[in-house]
């Protein structure tokens, strides 16, 4: 009699096994890779040349450098916000603590429209500083510094959050150690906390910027939507969308979807990289 | 003095705080504060004028419908999704798990004109439904699939720790007891993984009610039929109603609110649940 391998009472009979893997398959086939082929055969439908005709012209170019502006600015912000936040959070104790990690997660649940407009009840004509702008001739909504603005509020938790668990889990010892052993204040952050929180950090920094390359809604409410002047790349693909240009519009898309699928790669990487680094450091 | 009761070893607390309380005030909450006290300069009649119209109605009833239809799809597929990630071997399965987060790093936009694009009447997608007489693309079915595609990552990033730090001792004693797996399932494994499953799905279900980008271009924005309420305020300000969209904006934002309440309780709930199984 030919050995039966004895059926193992923690997995499903092999046919299930098979069923569902292919039902988990299909959705995430239809829902993620139809569209993400989809993107780059429409921006490729009118050939080669059209694709570059359209990435290289003066419009997308310019909404190529608004949307790096606006992430070259709110990035290195909320990167700093979230050291800082992370810091005070988990190294010291006070009251209202869970209330600010609370708080500071607000922008993650308001809807992008909302992020946009309550700038422009500040900044907008009708808006508290509106009357003082236009007296000075200051243009902040409708106006790149809007886009920025928006920017960074809805990119605004996502490093502090990565950072904030992470540091609160490594506690307090080895930087308390340092002061002990004479390092000064900087020192610690450079030589003790950083090295230890630097992958989490560029997490939280991978994420941050795709989200502020991506945004559209919130920048939508604050742009003037003058194609070469205040379009975003989103606001370009929507300006092109819009115009019938599906073609063109895809092309933009494309690279912003190609820069999605880097983000992703990064982010695999890290996860990684964090993974192999936690397991070493079990392992020592 | 209570706070130095022992003094504090490690140094930069007020600098920290100082700038963390600063940033947050002048991005976050000075901002959300200035569009509350918009809200006081309406008078009632405007207020409710705005959030009881018929097109207002109309909006929140799909907003949440699609919304929940979403998340529950999301929720039941997710399982599945992070089931068969979690439990099984098979051939492409790194890179599946990779691509569960497109949605998250998809800018909106990309999304509403591919998604648009597949489900016209001559797409991909779309055009084998049109035999079945289902439209997708300009309807309200429409808004449901944007709304499923960014909610997608939600259930299953939640559900996959859990699932991956489930003891299988457990199983094992139900296998013992003589269950069998589908009982194991719906008895033992369910009911443990619950909580995770519901914060998973209060999460896609907020993400989906505040959405804009992926909807605007799947929907046709047909007051009373196919818009969504961010669409609506959108509407309103490009048309100079401020208080219109005040309104609606605030009733969004105590909606979100109450949400962001609701999942740190069941995030709470969740830790909580673990710590005693």
């Amino acid at each position: 009699m030919p050995y039966k391998r004895p059926k193992r009472p923690t997995t499903e009979p092999a046919l299930v096994r098979w069923i569902l893997i292919t039902g988990a398959l299909l959705f995430l086939g239809l829902f993620l890779v139809v569209p993400l082929v989809a993107v780059f055969v429409q921006a490729f439908s009118k050939g080669v040349g059209y694709y570059l005709h359209t990435l290289n012209n003066p419009a997308t170019l310019s909404a190529i450098k608004l949307t790096a502006i606006a992430a070259g600015i709110s990035v290195p912000l909320n990167c700093i916000f979230g050291v800082a936040a992370a810091w005070a959070i988990a190294k010291f104790d006070f009251f209202g603590k869970n209330v600010l990690i609370t708080l500071i997660d607000l922008p993650f649940c308001v809807s992008p429209v909302i992020s946009g407009f309550v700038y422009v009840l500040v900044f907008g004509a009708q808006g508290w500083l509106g009357p003082w702008l236009i007296a000075h001739n200051i243009k902040i909504i409708f106006e790149v510094p809007g886009i920025v603005l928006a920017t960074m509020f809805v990119t605004f938790p996502f490093v502090a959050r990565e950072l904030i668990p992470l540091m609160q889990a490594q506690g307090r010892a080895e930087e308390e150690a340092a002061r002990t052993l004479g390092a000064r204040g900087w020192q610690t952050f450079w030589r003790v906390t950083l090295p230890n929180i630097k992958w989490g950090l560029l997490y939280g920094v991978i994420l941050c910027n795709a989200r502020a390359m991506g945004e559209f809604g919130a920048v939508s409410v604050v742009s003037g939507h003058i194609v070469g002047q205040t379009d975003t790349m989103t606001l370009y693909v929507q300006a092109l969308y819009e115009n019938y240009d599906s073609t063109g519009a895809f092309a933009v898309a494309s690279v912003l979807a190609f820069l999605a699928l880097m983000t992703l790669g990064l982010k695999e990487w890290v996860e990684r990289k964090g993974a192999t680094l936690a397991e070493a450091e079990r392992k020592s | 003095m209570l706070l130095s009761r022992h003094r504090r070893v490690l140094p930069g607390f007020r600098l920290t705080i100082g700038f963390t309380l600063f940033y947050l005030g002048l991005i976050v909450l000075i901002p959300l504060a200035a569009t509350f006290a918009k809200t006081g300069e309406l008078t009632w009649h405007q207020f409710l004028r705005a959030v009881a119209s018929p097109a207002a109605f109309a909006a929140y009833r799909l907003s949440f419908g699609a919304s929940f239809l979403a998340a529950l799809v999301n929720a039941i597929f997710g399982l599945l999704v992070a089931w068969v990630l979690v439990r099984y071997k098979f051939w492409g399965k790194r890179l599946m798990d990779a691509l569960v987060d497109l949605p998250f790093a998809l800018p909106t936009a990309v999304a509403g004109i591919t998604l648009a694009t597949l489900y016209a009447q001559n797409g991909w997608i779309g055009r084998w439904l049109v035999p079945f007489g289902i439209e997708v693309s300009y309807t309200q079915v429409g808004v449901f699939v944007a709304l499923t595609f960014i909610g997608l990552p939600f259930v299953v990033r939640t559900l996959q720790p859990v699932l991956e730090d489930f003891d299988q001792e457990i199983e094992e004693a139900a296998a013992t007891l003589g269950a069998n797996r589908f009982k194991t399932f719906c008895r033992v494994i369910l009911p443990m993984i619950f909580p995770a499953l519901l914060t998973g799905f209060a999460l896609a279900f907020a993400r989906a009610l505040g959405e804009y980008g992926s909807v605007v271009f799947i929907s046709s924005n047909i007051p009373l039929k196919t818009q969504i309420v961010p669409v609506l305020i959108m509407n309103k300000l490009e048309q100079f109603d401020y208080a219109g969209a005040t309104a609606l904006a605030i009733v969004m934002l105590v909606v979100s609110f109450t949400l962001l309440l609701a999942i740190n309780w069941l995030q709470w709930w969740n830790t909580r649940h673990y710590e005693q199984t």
